[in-house]
């Protein structure tokens, strides 16, 4: 009794308005308004990065989509000696073109127009556009016409933007005569010398002849190890050896898994150097162990309820897995994957240890031809000294962008509809 | 605290084997399961300590007891649910029809399609009622054709009770029912097996009273046309649905009998002490 009364004497009632109690509560006010300011300088800051990478990619690439070109015409019935429009339709019209000699026809057209040096002004490889332009409309052969070719790389880069002094200078000659169009050229060719005839055609395909390689290799291996270890596998030292060794494989550095490849699939194997099959076969061992990690989380996030319904009436081990774990695990499968593949799909270093650093000119046509990816061929393209290549460079960011984007957003949707509504 | 608990139990067990009540009179009609000494380990724990136990078509059996007594684990090696756990071990001798269940020769998918199984929680598919019901009879192949399994869903329905409140909506999410009808559409789904027995584990713990009455109406409808063996903590549902009772405590079968002689006149002084609420 003696002790609970000076125990209430001591303890004195609390203050709830006095100073120090206003104090502590300013105080916690304060941190709570500090801690908002800090995320949100966070969030700001990061918004500003990526607007100002945005916006440096956008200005810069979209001048990559056009081409600075000169009016030339061109005096077909004079200069092929009465070609007729016949001639070039159907299956023969590409072989009877190559006896034309288009090229001299362009060149001679240039140097009337615009000089002895005329051919100077113009893209080595302008002329081709004009091939196209007759198998495209025959009729041409028949008149006089005028056709707009791409302008030499330097007089691009001048037109558009700084460019040399000299180029700059022949700009102010051309004058009006100059003027931008449509990039063809850019979305349907392969890699060249010529900033002004490269295309990410080539890589664009390398890049998608890849990715479904390691798509179809590793989410059926990946999806299949989570299902086992989850759902199979007795828990033992073994297994907890398994599962270490997949979160250090994911951690790996990629270019590791490049060394790997190297001394697999092309020394050990003898698969061809540069060959979409190898990039996809590297890149499916370095996005396994991000699926296999997601499946597995997936997996274990399916309530054990669902699966002591379907044993409780009767249903197999396997009939559990496929029939209720898979579909309920899948968004979260795919969604692993969607993180697992634009890594993959950004990859460059592993591809550069089995040899896809190559110049490759034609757009691979199989999994076992030579092949480049829209990665490397960026990191090629930023690498070229001529001045033309660094608008190529942000125009092939820009549709590796665009190729993330597409692909994110498939397998968003694709998430979206196997998601269940519980 | 727990070496007195287990060396108390492990003094008393000898005299409870003795005590027990393993075999049930004839006239309670024919046996349709029979467990004898089933011992039951997690690792190095014992679970259950030599229970024998008849389990008769015409009674519902109820198991009830303190939580932690093992009444649900001895339920479920009745269709072998046990072997989901990696660590558990079970011993003893359990028949289906005479038939070792236990046995190698015994196939597991469709020995708990014969004894069916409803849990605690109700756990629809995320599917339609369609889906949920026909999935057993598919997986079993019991339907050749659509209209078979239409047949199927809507007699499983009907015997659940379920099938006035659902016959429009077939197609609708079976998550998307009330707990109680939920837990109606897990009966159905185990009914739709064609099982002989049906083991029921706390099916009302999660449901209101007035699903509740539902569930053990459902239970009286059902008895005869399948064996019923029901875990509930609850003793007054225990002497509403059942007729026979068996009380475990501990991991032991401390009585086993006619319902209305353990509520009313029990043998044991555990029993006793548990129905009037002095522990448990």
């Amino acid at each position: 009794m003696n002790s609970t009364a000076t125990f209430a004497e001591e303890r004195n009632p609390t203050d709830w308005q006095g100073d120090a109690m206003q104090k502590r509560i300013r105080k916690r006010y304060a941190a709570e308004r500090r801690f908002k300011a800090l995320g949100l300088g966070a969030i700001i800051l990061s918004a500003g990065f990526l607007a100002f990478l945005l916006i440096v990619m956008v200005g810069n690439g979209l001048r990559g989509f056009t081409q600075t070109e000169l009016p030339v015409e061109i005096d077909f019935p004079a200069m092929t000696g009465g070609a007729a429009a016949s001639q070039f339709e159907g299956a023969n019209g590409q072989a009877n073109l190559r006896t034309l000699g288009v090229r001299d026809i362009v060149n001679t057209s240039v140097q009337i127009q615009y000089g002895e040096e005329g051919t100077e002004l113009f893209s080595a490889g302008g002329w081709q556009a004009v091939s196209a332009a007759i198998l495209n409309n025959p009729k041409i052969v028949e008149t006089k016409t005028t056709l707009y070719l791409p302008a030499e790389s330097e007089i691009d880069v001048a037109y558009k933007s700084d460019g040399s002094a000299s180029a700059e200078q022949k700009v102010t000659e051309l004058g009006d005569k100059l003027s931008t169009g449509f990039n063809k050229n850019f979305l349907f060719n392969s890699d060249a010398t010529d900033p002004m005839q490269v295309g990410i055609w080539g890589a664009l395909k390398g890049s998608l002849i890849t990715m479904f390689i390691t798509l179809i290799i590793a989410f059926p291996i990946g999806v299949l190890s989570a299902l086992y270890l989850e759902e199979y596998a007795p828990k033992n030292r073994f297994t907890d050896l398994i599962e270490v060794s997949i979160n250090n494989l994911a951690a790996v550095p990629s270019i590791i898994f490049g060394l790997l490849g190297l001394a697999v699939f092309l020394n050990l194997f003898g698969l061809p150097r540069s060959a979409a099959l190898v990039g996809g076969l590297t890149l499916a061992l370095m996005t396994m162990p991000v699926i296999v990690i997601s499946g597995r989380n997936a997996v274990k996030a399916v309530p054990p309820s669902i699966r002591e319904a379907a044993l409780g009436i009767g249903a197999s081990q396997m009939q559990v897995v496929f029939h209720h774990v898979l579909p309920l695990a899948l968004p979260g499968i795919l969604t692993g994957t969607i993180i697992g593949m634009a890594r993959a799909l950004g990859e460059t270093a592993p591809l550069l240890m089995i040899g896809m650093r190559a110049f490759i000119a034609t757009p691979p046509s199989g999994i076992v031809e030579p092949a480049t990816v829209l990665p490397v061929q960026i990191f090629l393209w930023s690498d070229e000294v001529n001045r033309g290549f660094v608008e190529k460079t942000s125009a092939a960011i820009i549709v590796l962008l665009l190729f993330l984007l597409t692909m994110n957003a498939l397998a968003i949707y694709l998430r979206n509809r196997f998601e269940t509504r519980w | 605290m727990m070496e007195l608990i287990d060396s108390t139990s492990s003094s008393e067990s000898p005299t409870m084997t003795e005590s027990s009540v393993p075999a049930i009179s004839a006239g309670d009609g024919p046996l349709k399961m029979t467990t004898r000494n089933v011992d039951v380990f997690y690792g190095d724990k014992q679970a259950i300590n030599d229970v024998s136990i008849d389990v008769t078509m015409d009674n519902v059996t109820a198991f009830i007891g303190p939580s932690g007594c093992g009444k649900s684990t001895f339920l479920r090696c009745l269709n072998r649910m046990n072997d989901t756990i990696p660590i558990a071990k079970v011993t003893g001798e359990i028949t289906l029809e005479g038939e070792d269940i236990y046995a190698p020769k015994m196939d597991v998918v469709q020995l708990r399609a014969r004894v069916g199984m409803v849990f605690q929680k109700p756990n629809p598919f995320p599917k339609s009622i369609y889906d949920n019901i026909a999935y057993g009879p598919r997986i079993h192949g019991l339907a050749s054709t659509k209209e078979d399994l239409d047949n199927i869903v809507e007699t499983s329905l009907q015997r659940a009770g379920l099938w006035r409140e659902v016959q429009d909506r077939l197609q609708d999410s079976g998550t998307a029912l009330s707990g109680g009808q939920q837990q109606r559409l897990c009966i159905a789904r185990a009914i739709a097996v064609d099982p002989e027995v049906i083991l029921m584990d706390e099916p009302c713990s999660a449901l209101d009273p007035i699903a509740t009455a539902k569930i053990e109406e459902l239970i009286h409808e059902l008895r005869g046309k399948y064996a019923i063996v029901i875990v509930t903590h609850n003793m007054q549902q225990a002497a509403r649905v059942s007729q026979r009772t068996a009380f475990f405590h501990l991991g032991t079968l401390v009585e086993y009998g006619v319902t209305s002689d353990i509520f009313t006149n029990p043998t044991q002084e555990k029993t006793r002490d548990y129905i009037t609420g002095r522990y448990g």
